[in-house]
């Protein structure tokens, strides 16, 4: 079996791999999917302890977060379509109708 | 004794006038306002002569003041500040001069003020004065005496500013107010000291107290005197001494009726009640009863000098009450203080007649002040010429003028006295004599020569009946009310002093009367003394003259020495400077607008540069949301960060 070490160590970096696409992608759909990577991260780190914790409490929790990552995803493509055919880019610094 | 029980209704009267016009009298027509304020000034008039008569057989039975207490009104520690009256003989003289003159100054006003703007306003003050000044006479304590202090203080600041659409008359107000603070600082300081050392603010338990204490030797500044010299601080405010006798004259600006009044007749005169009041303290004082002297015997002189160039008919006359207040304090100061009431109480008549014929003319002339642009009115105006002509020869000292009687004694004591001396004599006379001199000047220019003012444009009319009967009850007095202290010497006896003596002590009496020769000569010496101011002005005045150019001491004297003008530049001018230089623009601007400003300043720094998080930037959040979550997890997990960030330095 496959230690749960290495689940968590897989967790980490898809996290960090989110984080950094987060931050520094400028195209919004490419930011959109490393908050997805996050989420789903996160969703293995939970897989991870539930299993070898043996409790089912982790498996619930993930399937939660898939049911608002559906709602976020709906959301959020909306909002990213939106942005497309107004400006006609998808750069995120195009997005700056509350700056100063 | 129904109204000596009931004290509190010979000052009530005048308020409930003075709430009822004041609240009313706006939509009221001319003739329901001053019923209002006559009816309740002659009530309490009424009221005053039956307490008087009340008082006259309680005192016959008990031999000492009435006091009563109605009620506490301040109690702190042992301080125990009441609303307590008395009444005593002192108190019958004052209490029927304010009523009896103010009265007889309502019934004018009535005539004088018929086509002002705001007629129910000045009834409403003038029964607010009248309530604040019978306090004042009333009171039998130190605070209350305070209260109606203050109250005719405003009472007088309201009807000087009375035209308040007119920025001289504000301004004098202002002045009148602000020139009394002095006085009346000095005046608490001196209540303060009192009740330091007695424990107590009643006149009776002071006077008591005080009578047993040792005299304080001349030169000595012991308690007494320095509470007699901050008593008589207040009084120079309030009785337009030196140096504080300079709101006086610009008080003219209020209407004459009120000159009469407030600045002739009665709250004027505070100042000698209330020293007069206080004697027992004052003889046991001797250096401050010097200073009183001095600085009465000064003012009396140095006011008349003034007197004798202006050419407003009113500041004459403000000039000459500075001048015969500073006479009563004279009287005062050598210990004659029967004298110095009997002086108030003649002058109240005289000098009140005075301004209301004055006003009388002024009124005749349609407003004309400036005398240089009158003259030959005598002929015209013959009610207002007599009663003036009566009110001249009195102030002047012509016997039997009652001015004759109160100067003489007033001159006598102070050379007799033996806190009085030749020099204080001699100024005095000097100041009768400048008195006269001024009067008939004022006459000659008013009254006799030739008009100097353009008779097509003036119509000169004799006064309406309201105003004329006031000018001839108190010529009538101004001739008769002397009589009360007929000289020994004429088979009369002083029933004033007598009377008095009760409060004022008997002392003096005797050594006035140092001989019927002496007596003799003195009358005879003040009555050349006014002769020779008569004749002096009958020699200048007498042809048709012609305001000449002023020069030399004539233009020192008609700028009033430059007083006005120093204190301007020694305490006005360093006092705006200090307040605009230092308290505007430093401490008000750079320190309490500088700290409201500096925290808006600094709140509105803080947010310029903070603001710059809130970019609009959506990637700028995304790092904030980061460093937001790193820093929770930091605090969370902090056992565990701890020891791997900081455990090297252990």
């Amino acid at each position: 079996m496959i230690p749960t070490n290495y689940y968590l160590v897989l967790s980490a970096i898809l996290f960090g791999l989110g984080i950094v696409a987060f931050v520094f992608k400028r195209n919004i759909l490419t930011i959109f999917m490393a908050i997805e990577l996050m989420l789903n991260a996160v969703n293995l780190a939970f897989v991870a302890f539930s299993q070898s914790l043996g409790k089912p409490d982790g498996e619930v929790f993930v399937l939660f977060v898939i049911i608002v990552a559906a709602a976020e995803a709906a959301v959020g493509l909306g909002i990213i379509i939106l942005t497309a055919r107004n400006r006609r880019s998808l750069n995120v610094e195009n997005v700056n109708l509350l700056k100063l | 004794m129904p109204i000596l029980d009931h004290l509190w209704i010979i000052p009530l009267l005048p308020l409930l006038g003075s709430a009822i016009n004041g609240l009313l009298g706006w939509k009221w027509p001319n003739k329901a306002v001053h019923s209002v304020a006559l009816a309740s000034t002659a009530l309490s008039f009424a009221c005053a002569l039956e307490a008087a008569r009340e008082f006259l057989d309680y005192y016959d039975q008990f031999h000492h003041a009435f006091v009563k207490q109605f009620f506490t009104w301040i109690t702190a520690g042992t301080l125990r500040a009441g609303f307590d009256l008395q009444f005593d003989q002192l108190t019958i003289v004052m209490v029927l001069v304010v009523t009896g003159v103010g009265f007889l100054i309502h019934i004018y006003s009535t005539g004088y003020m018929a086509h002002e703007e705001g007629y129910f306003r000045i009834f409403s003050y003038l029964n607010l004065f009248m309530f604040f000044m019978l306090i004042l006479v009333l009171a039998a304590n130190y605070v209350l005496l305070f209260v109606g202090w203050e109250g005719v203080g405003l009472c007088s600041y309201l009807l000087i500013g009375f035209y308040n659409l007119r920025k001289s008359a504000t301004d004098a107000g202002n002045k009148a107010f602000i020139v009394n603070r002095i006085g009346d600082f000095a005046f608490l300081l001196g209540i303060f000291l009192l009740f330091r050392t007695f424990h107590s603010v009643d006149f009776t338990t002071i006077f008591d107290h005080a009578a047993s204490l040792p005299t304080e030797a001349m030169g000595q500044f012991g308690t007494l005197t320095v509470v007699c010299i901050l008593l008589f601080i207040g009084a120079t405010g309030k009785s337009a001494q030196l140096p504080l006798y300079v709101w006086l004259p610009d008080a003219m600006e209020g209407p004459t009726p009120v000159s009469a009044l407030i600045h002739a007749a009665t709250m004027v005169t505070a100042g000698v009640y209330m020293v007069a009041r206080s004697h027992v303290l004052y003889t046991h004082a001797p250096s401050a009863l010097y200073i009183v002297a001095i600085v009465g015997c000064a003012t009396a002189f140095f006011a008349a000098t003034i007197g004798l160039v202006q050419s407003d008919i009113k500041k004459v006359l403000a000039y000459s009450t500075v001048s015969q207040l500073g006479y009563m304090f004279l009287a005062c100061g050598v210990g004659a203080f029967s004298a110095g009431i009997f002086h108030l109480m003649t002058h109240a008549f005289f000098k009140a007649l005075l301004f209301l014929a004055a006003g009388s003319v002024i009124h005749a002339m349609g407003g004309e002040q400036d005398m240089w642009r009158m003259g030959g009115l005598g002929s015209k105006i013959k009610i207002t010429f007599m009663s003036m002509l009566f009110a001249t020869l009195a102030i002047t000292g012509f016997p039997p003028f009652a001015g004759f009687f109160s100067k003489d004694a007033i001159l006598a004591a102070s050379l007799n006295s033996q806190h009085g001396g030749k020099v204080l004599y001699a100024v005095g006379l000097a100041a009768a004599i400048l008195t006269s001199f001024y009067m008939f000047r004022l006459m000659w220019l008013t009254f006799w020569g030739q008009p100097r003012y353009d008779q097509h444009q003036v119509h000169v009319h004799e006064s309406p009946l309201n105003m004329t009967i006031p000018l001839i009850i108190l010529a009538l007095l101004s001739l008769a009310g002397g009589w009360f202290a007929f000289p020994a010497l004429w088979g009369g006896k002083d029933y004033f002093s007598d009377f008095l003596g009760p409060i004022l002590g008997t002392g003096e009496a005797a050594s006035v009367v140092a001989g019927h020769y002496l007596e003799l000569t003195l009358s005879g010496v003040a009555v050349i003394a006014a002769t020779l101011g008569l004749l002096v002005a009958w020699r200048m005045y007498r042809k048709d003259v012609k305001q000449g150019p002023s020069t030399g001491l004539h233009e020192i004297l008609y700028r009033k020495y430059y007083v006005d003008e120093l204190y301007h530049a020694v305490v006005v001018g360093p006092l705006v400077w200090l307040s605009r230089n230092v308290l505007w623009k430093v401490i008000d601007v750079g320190l309490i607008d500088g700290t409201v400003n500096g925290i808006a300043h600094g709140t509105s720094a803080v947010g310029d540069t903070v603001r710059h998080t809130q970019s609009g930037n959506a990637r700028s959040y995304a790092v904030w949301v980061l460093i937001g979550a790193v820093v929770v997890f930091v605090i969370i997990f902090w056992p565990i960060v701890h020891p791997v960030l900081f455990g090297g330095l252990r």
